[in-house]
């Protein structure tokens, strides 16, 4: 849904240095002792094959993880990660497909970057033999596995992990309001309504910022034929009802003051959140791990997680693998089994869900006991059920090429509505005629 | 030791082989890009599916950057910030070297050293210390003016109206040391004897300056303009760091600089952004030119 995924982790594994390519440790000795033992040796150093999977913060340690069982697979076949920051790894990612030079055989691609990535022909078409991803379809959520599909439907990336959405709200300021769960969830209107009765007992925001809000709302309601921008032949839908609606919603609650007015992961989210100043927060299942682990982990057992507002079911983020069509085709098959073990083993998945908090996407382990247990950051409510049923109903939603566009200027046709009086049918004809120069770009 | 023969290099080449390392350097890094921009600028290309699938598109994509309300409100912003940043570094340079030059003597170079520190330190660092300086509860800044004026709680980086002088303010205190050691460095060659003659004269101290100094600076506040104009519509770093490399609330921080880095980076526009950068090279060309019509030293000699 949005790139806040890049916060993920705490600033310390930020640091370059901690993020750095390595090949496995083992590799000399093992090149070591094969050179001692057979004879042909420039014969050998060509003929035992490599494979690069280039990464980001996370999504590495995810793959470093994984490759004890991938030599026991292929003993023969050494794996390079290379991982860069996240920002950086997807402009390495664009050059390298532009160029065709130094590509990886393998690249994890996050959703929001996705779409761009897709509508181009970078990316190797996994339908039909060798890959024959169409038939994994079952295996996932399914508006993960369609958001590795490309515009003629072929699929062209493997979701691994993913972020259902959920509303997270602090217990403690509730109950001080007199308020309960179902005060908040019925509707987005009566959400409004218990955050200014939040806002009146304990002086806490609703949420940290109103364009969250609108981020949501746009995303609801979107017809069989729609993007979230665009429709099928690129007509601009800003104008359409539901951004009316965002948009009325998301002023009402800046009008109200029930916003903090704060931008997500500064220094005043993050206060706002230790201090207890913010009741709720609409993210992914992720940001739990967020809270408990450096955002606010004094709060624990304070949170409890729901279902967002009004039935609203929507995707905050998600990784997936691709093979770029244009990297060395003696590899391909390789690539692609590294992609299967990664995206498809339910016992490694639940491995990164436990460590790195990534919801996998392979229904296969959706029945796992770990989904049952209780977390204690959310005052031991077993909320990965509610996750995984949120994840089920999570509609997919079709990415223009240009969504990074129209996010700009949508969320800036907001700040000027909530924060200049400007009309809201004004700003969305405004949005769209910048929309309409672009869309066929 | 002397070289065999067949190695040695005949005075005839020896020229070209020596200023070939610079040569190629400039080649690869400074002439292939600027033709390969010159080229792009006329296609239409989705970067990720491969160079192959560029397509010609004529003049398109200059029509694109010239009817773009952003390009149009980028140079807006670009114009505003290399004013509002640029005349205040030259209106307080001038006196502040002259003041350097006329009253330090041991001091002098330690004091040239501190103006001239923020030009040499990483932009990266500069914008995290203002970022926190700027911050709206937490910020020195704020903290300052709610000491001395009452006022407080401004939104530096979060509202469009206020990010601008912030960045102009940065822009400002960065480059204004460089333009101080620029015209000490003018100063010292002004003959004394002027100022000897116009202290005979009577002539203040003022005086000095408005009659003496400030004619004999033309020559290098032209040079101090010309690259404060140049850099001033180049502006990316500042508030390309400063506003998350995003452009700030409103796009109000988003140079041209910075939008035609968006527009290959994040909107994946790589045709248009290089149409606009030749659009942009345009506009630096003829204001430089007019610059130099404005202040190019005339004189018998010129």
């Amino acid at each position: 849904m949005d790139d806040r995924r890049e916060r993920r982790l705490p600033c310390l594994r930020e640091m370059p240095n901690f993020c750095s390519s390595s090949t496995h440790p083992r590799r000399r000795a093992v090149l070591g002792a094969a050179m001692a033992s057979s004879l042909p040796l420039p014969a050998l150093a060509t003929a035992r094959p490599r494979l690069s999977i280039a990464a980001f913060p996370m999504i590495d340690e995810i793959v470093k993880a994984a490759l004890p069982q991938w030599r026991r697979l292929h003993p023969q076949v050494d794996i390079e990660v290379v991982s860069r920051q996240y920002g950086d790894h997807h402009t390495a990612m664009t050059t390298a497909l532009s160029t065709s030079v130094y590509l990886p055989d393998v690249m994890a691609l996050e959703a929001s970057y996705l779409g761009r990535f897709s509508s181009g022909g970078g990316l190797e078409r996994l339908a039909g033999p060798p890959y024959q991803a169409e038939t994994l379809k079952d295996g996932f959520v399914g508006y993960a596995y369609a958001a590795g599909l490309n515009a003629q439907g072929q699929p062209v990336a493997v979701p691994t992990d993913i972020g259902p959405g959920t509303l997270l709200y602090r217990l403690d300021l509730l109950e001080k309001s007199g308020l309960q769960v179902t005060d908040l969830t019925p509707s987005w209107e009566a959400y409004v309504e218990a955050g200014a009765r939040i806002k009146a007992a304990t002086g806490a925001y609703l949420m940290a910022n109103a364009q969250a809000l609108k981020d949501i709302l746009i995303r609801t309601g979107i017809g069989p034929d729609e993007g979230l921008y665009f429709g099928r032949d690129s007509q601009v839908l800003v104008t359409s009802p539901r951004f009316v609606r965002a948009f009325t919603l998301a002023r009402e609650v800046r009008r109200r003051k029930l916003d903090a007015r704060v931008t997500a992961w500064s220094n005043e989210w993050a206060e706002g959140f230790r201090r207890g100043r913010l009741a709720t927060e609409l993210s992914g299942a992720w940001m739990v791990g967020q809270m408990a682990n450096w955002v606010a982990p004094d709060t624990r057992g304070l949170w409890r997680a729901a279902h967002l507002p009004g039935a609203t079911f929507v995707g905050y983020g998600g990784t997936f693998y691709a093979i770029p069509r244009r990297s060395d085709p003696a590899r391909k098959p390789l690539a692609w089994d590294l992609i299967r073990l990664l995206a498809l083993d339910p016992g490694l998945q639940l491995a990164a869900f436990k460590s790195q908090d990534a919801f996998p996407a392979l229904l296969a382990t959706h029945d796992a006991p770990f989904f049952d247990e209780p977390l204690p950051f959310l005052g031991g409510q077993r909320a990965r059920q509610l996750w995984r049923e949120a994840a089920r109903r999570i509609g997919p939603v079709r990415v223009h090429k240009q969504n990074n566009f129209a996010d700009e200027v949508v969320g800036t046709e907001l700040d000027n509505v909530m924060d200049r009086g400007k009309d809201i049918g004004l700003a969305l004809a405004d949005a769209a005629r910048l929309l309409e120069r672009r869309a066929r770009r | 030791m002397r070289l065999p023969k067949a190695l040695r290099l005949s005075p005839r080449w020896a020229p070209y082989v020596l200023i070939s390392p610079f040569l190629l350097l400039f080649a690869v890094f400074g002439v292939f890009p600027l033709l390969f921009s010159l080229y792009l600028a006329f296609q239409a290309w989705e970067p990720t599916s491969g160079l192959d699938t560029m397509q010609y598109v004529g003049l398109g994509n200059f029509v694109f950057a010239l009817q773009d309300p952003w390009f149009w409100k980028s140079l807006e912003n670009t114009a505003w910030l290399a004013l509002m940043s640029g005349v205040p570094q030259h209106l307080v340079a001038i006196p502040l070297a002259a003041f350097i030059h006329a009253s330090f003597k041991t001091l002098r170079d330690g004091v040239i050293g501190a103006y001239f520190v923020p030009y040499i330190t990483s932009t990266v660092a500069i914008a995290i210390l203002f970022s926190s300086l700027f911050s709206t509860d937490f910020g020195l800044i704020n903290a300052g003016l709610k000491a001395a004026f009452g006022i407080g709680h401004v939104d530096w980086l979060g509202q469009p109206e206020n990010v601008k002088p912030a960045i102009a303010l940065i822009v400002f205190w960065r480059y204004v040391g460089f333009n101080v050691v620029l015209y000490l460095a003018a100063l010292q060659t002004i003959p004394r004897d002027l100022y000897e003659a116009a202290d005979m004269d009577g002539a203040g101290r003022y005086q000095q300056f408005w009659y003496i100094t400030l004619p004999s600076l033309r020559p290098m506040i032209f040079f101090g303009v010309t690259l404060s104009v140049i850099g001033g519509l180049q502006l990316f770093e500042e508030p390309f760091v400063l506003t998350g490399g995003r452009g700030g609330p409103d796009q109000a921080g988003m140079t041209s600089a910075v939008y035609l880095y968006r527009m290959a980076f994040d909107f994946n526009d790589f045709g248009g952004a290089s149409a606009m950068s030749w659009v942009l090279f345009v506009f630096v060309a003829a204001l430089t030119w007019v610059t130099n019509r404005l202040l190019r030293p005339k004189g018998p000699d010129a």
